[in-house]
């Protein structure tokens, strides 16, 4: 305040100034009320005492504690333990219920809807997508083709054991690499691909004409154990239907081709230990709910 | 005391003070007509407050029994026959508008009538002075009492004082957790200790805000903290009415015997005693004299002030009154005082309330006990079913804002062959329509899976209309989506 003009007073207001003017407009030394000016003054004791008692300055390797030992850690993991005793009440109901009980109840199903949704979100969606659309070798969960089965129990059973993981109880089919380990001939897999493609009524590429007798014949001495005579497929081994409107691996002959030389094998963790089991009933209820299971 | 008028010194030195020391005022009680109104509008608008939480209001079995209760638990605000969900808080912002266009209008009216009768911190302030007098005595008793009463005795008055102040702030903070809860339960709660931890934390913030505001920082919330003195000065016009000092009557002031005097000679002289009743009166220490200013918060008791010692020296009362600089100029120059309410400013603010106000009873009265939201999947969009058709799938929410559960029908147009169908076991099949029951006074979230067999156009987008209906009382709530293909 040095430059402040003494007997520098403003003729208006009769206010001395600061003697700070700007195109003749002139800054008035209006004083603040004291009560202010101690809450300016206690703020700054406020915010020296904070640096003592909380987390505050960094230094080379840390930072300072701070006397209450107070660590967003901690703070985090107090309210997980309080959003777990909160969600206690329903979930003891749904430890408590069965998986038909669960779906049929409105408040249970809300409740483990919501739950399977972000329990979905963490561990699901990297593989199914987050709206377990699926993708390409990874089934899509809002349709109605379950390889596995699609009631309530098979879901939870596949969730709990996965699909050829290392879990004892997990479910196991192979699809042998019939091309690639010499069990049929080149033109063997393809002849058979066409016949593959024929249950599915998909449309032939121009330039193809299908051997569908010789296919058939082919298809019955290698296929039909798991597949099905008919190509409907058997869900206690994963082979999945031939004659519906869903590949999961692609229904172009060139895709149809590939899976029959290579074969197919999927992986599906075994969720069982690595989350809660109300969570998989949550998660079997959540996936069910998507597409209606089957 | 209070010997406001004195301009104050001028403060040259070059290292002037950081703050500036408060004045202290300590307004004398009065006696009149505004007095009165201030009274019967505190008694009301106090009694209103303090009592409010404890009307009952039946609205059966499945809700509450208090008129006016913000159920903040189940996101619920009722207000006698109004109830309000939080997605109609576009009510509370009606209110807010409306609430602002009337304080306009009164500003455009009548000045700072706001600020003078109904602001909170007014009533309370009033309330907390009345204490004082009550205790400590008048401003006069309280000067001589420095002189004759005894240390101790007006120790003990000053507790008293503050003793009082708290009760009352408390009784403050006390009322306003009682609109957040059953208000009778609540105060058993409270009385045996027993009541929840946000409501004590609540009380204590309460009374420690009426205590301060309107024991201790009184006329400064006004001057130094409100917005609305510097809003309202850039709202007003020359013909609002405000609390004026009718210079052109009072000047020449003078004492009485002086003034006399001059009138007898023929000399002139005003009806202004220069008493400083006026001053002595006033809440926030202002000299009305010196014409309106910012921290005038136009309370009408200077008149009252006024009034009292024009009819005790026989001169007629008014010297102050609601009256406009305008008026004043105009009598003084000998013209006629124009007085004018209906001005574009009034019949504006009045038709934008009666506007306002006309859509939001309307649209009250009008809304729906029920209805209907869709939310479409985003991801997958659609899907392809093993038989070849293609699914949509939808989130969902019906409401019922009865106080009693329904059961509707869910149905949907605009999609050929159309299978409609609710994931998880819910849902009854009626007539062909999945049947939901939602529960009194709630929402219910289901999914649905609609579904054709029909052949769609390339990159399909069909625009389809979902309908619930009331199974037995037949209302039927709409909401408009889509339905994509391959």
């Amino acid at each position: 305040m040095a430059d402040i003009h003494k007997n520098d007073v403003d003729a208006i207001t009769g206010v001395s100034t600061t003697g700070h003017e700007w195109d003749g407009i002139r800054e008035l030394n209006n004083p603040l009320p004291r009560w202010w000016l101690w809450v300016f003054y206690l703020c700054i004791v406020w915010s020296v005492a904070y640096w003592v008692v909380y987390p505050a300055w960094p230094l080379v390797s840390s930072y300072t504690s701070g006397v209450f030992g107070w660590k967003s850690r901690d703070a985090v993991q107090v309210q997980l333990a309080d959003l777990r005793a909160q969600r206690a009440a329903f979930a003891d109901k749904l430890d408590a219920a069965s998986l038909e009980q669960i779906e049929s109840t409105p408040a249970l199903l809300s409740f483990a809807r919501a739950q399977g949704r972000a329990a979905f979100g963490d561990n699901c969606a990297p593989c199914h997508g987050a709206g377990a659309g699926g993708s390409k070798g990874y089934p899509n969960l809002n349709d109605d083709d379950w390889m596995w089965g699609g009631s309530l129990e098979q879901i939870q059973q596949t969730l709990l054991h996965g699909i050829r993981s290392a879990d004892p109880d997990a479910h196991v089919g192979d699809m042998p690499a019939f091309g690639r380990d010499g069990i049929l001939t080149r033109p063997e897999v393809v002849v058979v691909a066409d016949y593959v493609r024929s249950l599915g009524n998909l449309p032939v590429p121009a330039g193809v004409t299908p051997d569908l007798t010789k296919g058939k014949e082919l298809f019955e001495a290698n296929c039909a154990a798991c597949h099905g005579a008919d190509g409907k497929g058997n869900i206690e081994l994963g082979a999945p239907n031939l004659t519906d409107g869903i590949w999961l691996y692609g229904s172009d002959r060139d895709s149809v081709i590939a899976t029959i030389t290579n074969g197919r094998a999927g992986i599906m963790p075994a969720w069982s230990g690595r989350l809660d089991p109300t969570t998989i009933k949550a998660l079997t209820v959540y996936v069910h709910s998507l597409g209606g299971g089957s | 005391m209070n010997v406001a008028s004195k301009p104050e010194t001028v403060e040259t030195e070059i290292d002037g003070p950081l703050y500036e020391s408060r004045r202290k005022i300590y307004p004398i009680a009065v006696h009149g007509t505004f007095r009165r109104i201030k009274w019967t509008l505190l008694i009301i608008t106090l009694g209103i407050y303090y009592l409010l939480p404890f009307v009952r209001w039946d609205r059966g079995p499945n809700a509450p029994s208090q008129a006016v209760l913000v159920d903040l638990a189940n996101g619920r605000f009722y207000f006698f026959f109004i109830e309000i969900w939080p997605q109609e808080i576009y009510y509370v912002t009606g209110l807010l508008i409306l609430a602002a266009l009337v304080l306009f209008l009164m500003n455009a009216v009548a000045g700072r009538l706001w600020c003078g009768y109904l602001c909170p911190q007014t009533v309370w302030t009033d309330l907390f002075q009345v204490i004082e007098r009550m205790v400590e005595g008048d401003p006069r008793q309280r000067r001589e009492k420095l002189k004759t009463a005894s240390r101790a005795q007006r120790a003990f008055e000053a507790a008293a004082k503050h003793f009082l102040w708290i009760m009352v702030a408390w009784w403050t903070g006390g009322a306003w957790v009682l609109y957040f809860a059953d208000a009778p339960t609540l105060t058993m709660q409270l009385l045996k200790g027993e009541g929840p931890a946000v409501a004590y934390l609540w009380i204590g913030i309460l009374t420690f805000t009426t205590y301060v505001l309107a024991g201790h920082m009184r006329e400064q919330v006004c001057t130094y903290m409100c917005p609305w003195p510097r809003i309202q000065a850039a709202l007003t016009d020359e013909y609002a009415l405000n609390v004026t000092y009718r210079y052109d009557r009072g000047e020449p002031r003078g004492s009485l015997k002086k003034t006399e005097a001059l009138k007898r000679e023929g000399l002139p002289a005003g009806d202004c005693v220069d008493c400083h009743q006026c001053v002595a009166a006033c809440p926030t220490g202002v000299d009305i004299r010196l014409g309106s200013q910012l921290a005038c918060i136009q309370c009408g008791l200077c008149i009252d002030a006024c009034d009292t010692v024009m009819k005790k020296v026989g001169r007629p009362t008014a010297l102050i009154a609601y009256d406009t600089e305008m008026n004043v100029e105009r009598r003084s120059k000998g013209l006629a005082p124009i007085t004018k309410i209906l001005r574009a400013r009034t019949v504006l603010y009045a038709a934008l309330i009666a506007v306002i106000g006309g859509i939001m009873v309307y649209s009250l009265a009008a809304r729906g006990t029920e209805s209907v939201s869709v939310l479409h999947d985003r991801n997958p969009l659609f899907v392809q079913l093993s038989d070849g058709s293609i699914r949509n799938a939808y989130t969902m929410r019906i409401v019922n804002k009865q106080p009693m559960p329904r059961r509707f029908a869910v149905a949907v147009e605009g999609v050929p062959q159309a299978r409609l169908e609710v994931a998880g076991g819910v849902s009854a099949v009626e007539n062909g329509h999945p049947v939901i029951e939602v529960g009194p006074d709630q929402t219910y979230e289901l999914r649905v899976l609609l579904s054709t067999h029909a052949k769609l156009p390339a990159e399909a987008s069909l625009g389809i209309t979902f309908s619930i209906t009331d199974v037995a009382g037949g209302q039927t709530s709409t909401v408009f989506d889509h339905f994509k293909g391959p």
